[in-house]
């Protein structure tokens, strides 16, 4: 592992799998809109409105998945000073927050029709809420500092006590009375949903997941480059 | 033509379904497009400062 925590040796690695997750990113999502807007039939109780669930659930998913990535990361960086580990953080932290985002409003446009209301302060909603908050605590603090280091270390510490938000998130839907419905997917006894549906919402999950890697990518290079970039004007003020 | 129509009518439900799929698709173009931006201004200021750096290392050789 230590191998890849240098900025040069992931760069070598990362640089050619950019254009594979970019690929499968694009044939995911675009398989995934095909099966479900037009391939997956409606629901019986939804009706249409099932169609936004291809939408919501990866993005729900990935609000998450984005989240404990980057709390691992921020730990690795924290514990073992990998200048990657916080680097990685800091490129996931808007693009987490992007689809928290997501998951939010496509909700929002779900529960009007369905539950006759835009929102409700559920347990599930909220502590989708204060996930949103948490990324943007992060992205806030982390570039507050004069001193890059110290924003690094305090954004860290957030996003490492923010953690506990992600398995609230998960069962907040057994241990509270919500109005949002309990998992139908990722349960002990298999999924619950008719393959017709269950297909598209996979194959946009994967989509969505390789969109994550690829921005994160992206991202990455750019934060490489903007340390280089402090680092040489560093040495010009004191060279 | 009739079943495109009831293809973007959605049983009804096209006001709430087209937004939610042309928010995502709004959301994550723009973090897409914002993050190449960035990179793309980094490492041309990056390749600007080496380029410079170069130059002044030679000026101190060759003086």
């Amino acid at each position: 592992m230590h191998r890849f925590a240098n900025p040069n040796q992931f760069l070598r690695i990362a640089n050619p799998v950019l254009p594979w997750v970019a690929w499968l990113a694009a044939l995911s999502i675009g398989t995934g809109l095909y099966l479900g807007l037009i391939q997956a039939p409606q629901d019986y109780q939804q009706g249409e409105t099932v169609r936004i669930m291809y939408v919501h659930v990866p993005a729900a998913w990935m609000a998450l998945f984005v989240y404990a990535s980057m709390a691992i990361a921020s730990a690795t960086a924290l514990i073992w000073r990998h200048p990657l580990g916080f680097l990685a953080a800091k490129a996931s932290a808007p693009i987490g927050a992007c689809f928290t985002v997501i998951c939010l409003a496509t909700g929002s446009l779900w529960g009007k029709p369905m539950w006759g209301t835009w929102w409700e302060w559920d347990a599930r909603m909220t502590s989708v809420l204060i996930l949103l908050f948490l990324y943007i605590g992060y992205m806030a603090l982390v570039d507050a500092f004069d001193e890059p280091t110290r924003g690094q270390r305090a954004a860290s510490i957030l996003a490492l006590v923010g953690a506990v938000n992600v398995p609230i998130i998960k069962f907040s839907v057994d241990w509270w009375n919500t109005l949002h419905q309990p998992a139908s997917v990722v349960r002990l006894d298999g999924p619950a949903i008719h393959p017709s549906m269950l297909w598209p919402l996979l194959i946009m999950a994967v989509g969505f997941t390789a969109f994550y890697f690829a921005v994160l990518i992206v991202r990455l290079r750019s934060e490489i480059a903007a340390a280089k970039i402090r680092n040489i004007r560093i040495g010009q003020v004191h060279g | 033509m009739e079943t495109l129509t009831e293809f973007f009518a959605m049983g009804g439900y096209a006001p709430y379904i087209w937004p939610a799929y042309i928010l995502a698709a709004i959301i994550l173009v723009t973090l897409l497009g914002l993050s190449l931006r960035d990179l793309r201004r980094n490492e041309n200021t990056l390749k600007a400062l080496r380029t410079e750096r170069r130059g002044r290392t030679g000026d101190e050789v060759s003086s």
